[in-house]
């Protein structure tokens, strides 16, 4: 069906597109990476990077821990929605998905009058003679904030993947003598595979690529690869070539990441937008 | 453990994490009505910030452009990456595949990635000389910027659709006469509409909700989060709160809308089912 | 129309009630009145773009304008009455910010605000225009003091817009002594209570005055010792803050922050337990000016604009509003006396004998500068080995995991 000649050329504009705004933009930043400010080639950039090492490192365990805390909430919340009758499911999904669609800078500015020193959480826990904590503009606070705004993004794979799930199949698994943790290990999270791994590509690679978490909750002592990257293009420390050479840098890291999570399962990426 | 005992579990993590989702909304709503600038003390009702709300001409002006510039882009997006599917879909598997892993790429990568790259394929166009004296940033680069991270979207809402319509339909068509652009518009545009809407929705939202590559590619102009963020940037004025009650109750009210209409379909249908079984059963 | 009747209809009857009331206005010039704050003179022809539905960027500070919020006067939108041309106004939140967004080319502004030493490197590097100064006729209000400093000797492209000093701003209730040295920005035990610039030049500066250097390092070397107190400084900073320290200094969540002395004012009106000191090591003036980037393509029109930021009505609504000092004499002049006389904003002998201010670097230490603050900025105290150590941990389980995996489904596939 359509498959003629005339309607491959339908594609025609896009592939124009595609060329010239996501293959293009991505050599541009290679080239950018790989020279100096005069247009000479170079390799300093990328060896310079060796400095912010510590940065990367931050960004990454930030968003690993982010990831893992994202998944051992949204897994439980995936199966329990999964099991309701299909009319309450609706609803409950509505409200997994309402916050997600408020921007997500007020949601963040929210957290940072909450965390304050003289903010509500502080003045609750005053109440009770606890307290006051120090809470914001640590990395605790970042990682809050990632775990927060992201957290929709890893229920609603799982809770994709465990509505494909069979009560039968839990109940065979109850029947033939599981307990609760075999039932987990060697039911649910096999059956869930493709739903996690989608899930934690979609919490860690905005988590690792954030700057206004980082700016907003951790106070810019916190800096991380966004934040680096920010500063070079658009911040304090304008240097186009070398925040060209850390996005490079980023983008191996999430290739890296990808290709783990997506050997996980390699047909189930489709349809989980 | 017995059951009752589950599901009282159950409920209480579930209702625990909606509170942990929705603490910081609710927060923001109530200091909304707060009558002095504090953020922890609450000393009296008022409504007098979402009176200045709607007179700060800043926020309006940036809803306004967010506004515009998402239908403008989620249009063109829409038809750039329909027509670009059935491309698609007509070539060979090789090229396919090549073809949507490209797309894949804005999906996948950081958003900071494809702001700054954009960003940087613009500077060079201007060094070039494209967009004359007043520079090439500003609308043009919003726009393409808005509908290159949109098109893979539909694409990958619409393909999979595309790939589901039987290709039995379409040559019926043909066979009864239709030349091939009214088969195209009569037959498989209509089958592919709900994807298509769902595309342009999915589109909107992103379109209004972007921050990041805006943040790399607006040059003078202000979108609706960017001017947020300059507001988050300064001293902050409880406005925001009355925005965020606001977008709250904008989004809340689509919501239930979407959601009774879908029901009220779902009820239709399953009336016009059995109705159907019903006559069946008569006969 | 109706709305040009209107306005001459005001200005006759304001220069009607000059010529009454004020004998010798005449020589003045007579003025149009815009609302009851703004009035401007008629020597400028303010309608003469009217017509032509321009568009100003206007690229400024936040909060660096009477901008109507708190019932101050809404000096843009009288602007926009007073001569129909619209104005887009953004801001930004350090000179290098600015910098950047201008020097990539992300935007073309009409009327940018950096201050004195970025107003040098950027005339430097060719991005000023030239101001005319026949359109420019309030130039004559700034005070001499305040023209002719070395970023632009001649002020061939920039008016100052206003000036000030840096200095520590803190919460009387949260210090148990009132602070007089930048070195209690170090001081352990306001650990965690602190806030710094986040900003290169400002934070650099008091770093370098707390050393005993100058505010202007002479070389590269310079830049590294003095970055080096700063790295040090990190355990005890809470957050790197430009604008966000408003609500924080009014909120009580810091014992003390350096920042400009115009702000300073606005917060203590805000927060009376805060107080404001300027250190016994000296602080950086400077001047803050206005100026046109050379692609603006509505040059006459900044200028117009420009012009209109010198009307003293106009002045004076911004100095009232943002607290930071005016080179317009007729605005001093015309201000409250408990701001006149005001120690913070117009500081006296003492203090201005020890005022340094930036002048431009050149590019290699420039150069340094960004790239250690960077460095600076991303240093983790006590070594951020472990990161590294943790991270590599990290990656070797997770491969492990992934092999564990792949065997153990191959071992089921074997059945």
């Amino acid at each position: 069906m359509l498959k003629s000649k005339t309607s491959r050329w339908l594609a025609g504009p896009y592939l124009v597109w595609m060329a010239a705004f996501i293959v293009v933009p991505l050599f541009i930043v290679i080239w950018y990476a790989l020279t100096n400010a005069d247009g000479q080639f170079t390799l300093e950039n990328l060896t310079q990077i060796g400095r912010y090492s510590s940065v990367f490192a931050r960004s990454l365990i930030l968003a690993a821990v982010s990831t893992v805390i994202c998944l051992i909430l949204a897994f439980p919340v995936g199966y329990f929605l999964s099991r309701l009758r299909a009319n309450k499911q609706h609803i409950m999904l509505m409200l997994v998905m309402l916050p997600m669609w408020m921007n997500f800078l007020l949601r963040t500015y929210a957290w940072m009058t909450l965390l304050e020193k003289n903010g509500l959480i502080n003045k609750f826990l005053g109440l009770f003679g606890i307290g006051p904590f120090n809470m914001i503009n640590t990395s605790g606070a970042v990682v809050l904030g990632m775990v927060y705004n992201y957290l929709p993004f890893m229920i609603l794979p799982i809770y994709t993947a465990m509505t494909k799930i069979d009560d039968s199949i839990i109940e065979a698994a109850q029947d033939l003598g599981c307990n609760v943790w075999q039932i987990l290990w060697r039911v649910l999270v096999p059956l869930t595979g493709p739903g996690i791994a989608t899930g934690i590509t979609q919490v860690f690679v905005p988590s690792v690529s954030t700057f206004i978490i980082s700016r907003m909750l951790g106070g810019g002592s916190n800096l991380l690869i966004g934040d680096l990257i920010e500063l070079q293009f658009l911040g304090n420390s304008y240097n186009l070539n070398l925040g060209s050479a850390m996005s490079l840098v980023l983008m191996v890291i999430v290739l890296l990441c990808m290709s783990f999570t997506s050997s996980f399962d390699e047909s189930e990426m489709e349809g989980v937008m | 453990m017995n059951k009752k005992q589950s599901i009282i579990l159950q409920r209480t993590y579930i209702v625990l994490i909606f509170c942990f989702m929705y603490l910081p909304i609710a927060v923001m709503i109530a200091f909304s009505f707060n009558e002095s600038k504090s953020r922890s003390n609450f000393t009296g009702f008022t409504l007098d910030w979402y009176k200045s709300l709607f007179h700060n001409e800043m926020i309006l002006s940036a809803l306004g452009l967010s506004l515009v510039l998402a239908l403008v882009s989620s249009v063109l997006a829409t038809v750039l990456g329909t027509l670009a599917t059935i491309g698609i879909n007509s070539m060979s598997r090789r090229t396919q595949l090549v073809v949507n892993n490209i797309s894949y790429v804005p999906v996948v990568n950081p958003e900071i990635i494809t702001g700054v790259s954009l960003m940087l394929l613009f500077v060079m166009a201007q060094n070039f000389g494209l967009g004359g004296d007043s520079g090439l940033f500003g609308w043009p680069t919003l726009l393409i910027a808005h509908i290159t991270f949109n098109v893979p979207y539909v694409i990958f809402n619409v393909g999979p659709k595309l790939r589901q319509l039987d290709p039995s339909l379409y040559n019926a068509a043909l066979d009864l006469g239709c030349t091939p652009r009214q088969a195209f518009f009569k037959v498989i545009l209509p089958q592919l509409s709900p994807a298509i809407l769902s595309a342009f929705l999915i589109c909107l939202t992103y379109s209004i909700d972007d921050f990041m590559i805006s943040y790399f590619n607006s040059g003078t102009m202000q979108t609706l989060p960017i001017a947020i963020y300059s507001m988050t940037r300064k001293k902050v004025s409880p406005e925001i709160n009355a925005l965020s009650a606001v977008m709250f109750c904008v989004i809340l009210a689509i919501i239930l809308i979407s959601n009774a209409a879908d029901s009220r379909a779902y009820r239709r249908n399953q009336t016009a089912i059995r109705k159907a079984m019903q006559e069946e059963g008569a006969r | 129309m109706m709305k040009a009747e209107k306005r001459v209809a005001a200005a006759l009857s304001a220069a009607l009630l000059a010529l009454v009331s004020v004998p010798g206005a005449l020589a003045d010039g007579g003025t149009i009145t815009v609302n009851e704050d703004i009035s401007v003179s008629e020597d400028c022809d303010w309608t003469r773009f009217a017509d032509d539905n321009i568009t100003l960027n206007v690229y400024n500070w936040g909060l660096y304008i009477s901008d109507g919020s708190d019932d101050s006067v809404d000096v843009l939108s009288a602007f926009e009455e007073l001569t129909g041309i619209k104005v887009n106004y953004t801001t930004f939140d350090s000179n290098e910010s600015l910098y950047a967004k201008m020097k990539s080319g992300g935007a073309t502004y009409d009327v940018i605000f950096p201050s004195d030493y970025m107003v040098g490197k950027m005339a430097a590097e060719g991005m000023l225009a030239p101001l005319d100064f026949d359109n420019i006729p309030n130039f004559k209000e700034i005070g001499e003091d305040y023209l002719g400093w070395d970023f632009d000797p001649d002020n061939t492209y920039s008016v100052p817009y206003t000036w000030g000093t840096t200095g520590l701003i803190y919460n009387t209730t949260l210090v148990d002594e009132a602070p007089t040295s930048w070195a209690a920005l170090w001081d352990v035990q306001y650990a965690n209570n602190v806030l710094m610039f986040n900003n290169s030049r400002d934070a650099y500066a008091i770093a370098a005055k707390k050393l005993g250097y100058s505010l202007n390092p002479a070389s590269v070397e310079e830049v590294e010792t003095v970055m080096q107190e700063l790295k040090a400084q990190k355990s005890v900073v809470q957050a790197y803050v430009m604008d966000e320290i408003f609500d924080k200094m009014e909120g009580g969540e810091a014992a003390m922050a350096p920042y400009y002395a115009g702000d300073a004012l606005t917060m203590i009106d805000e927060n009376p337990d805060l107080a404001f000191v300027h250190p016994s090591e000296g602080v950086n003036f400077f001047v803050d000016s206005m100026c046109i980037p050379a692609n603006s393509k509505n040059k006459e029109a900044a200028e117009l604009f420009i012009n209109y930021m010198c009307e003293p009505s106009v002045g004076l609504a911004n100095c009232d509003y943002i607290g930071y000092s005016t080179p317009i004499t007729r605005v001093w002049e015309q201000l409250d006396d408990d701001l006149k006389y005001n120690e913070i904003a117009y500081p006296g002998e003492d203090v201005m004998n020890k005022a340094e201010v930036f002048t431009t670097l050149p590019d290699e230490i420039n150069a340094a500068m960004d790239a250690q603050w960077s460095e600076m900025k991303s240093y983790e105290e006590g070594g951020s080995g472990w990161m590294v150590v943790v991270l590599l941990g990290l990656a070797l389980v997770i491969s492990f995991f992934n092999i564990w995996r792949k065997l153990r489904k191959k071992v089921r596939d074997d059945y």
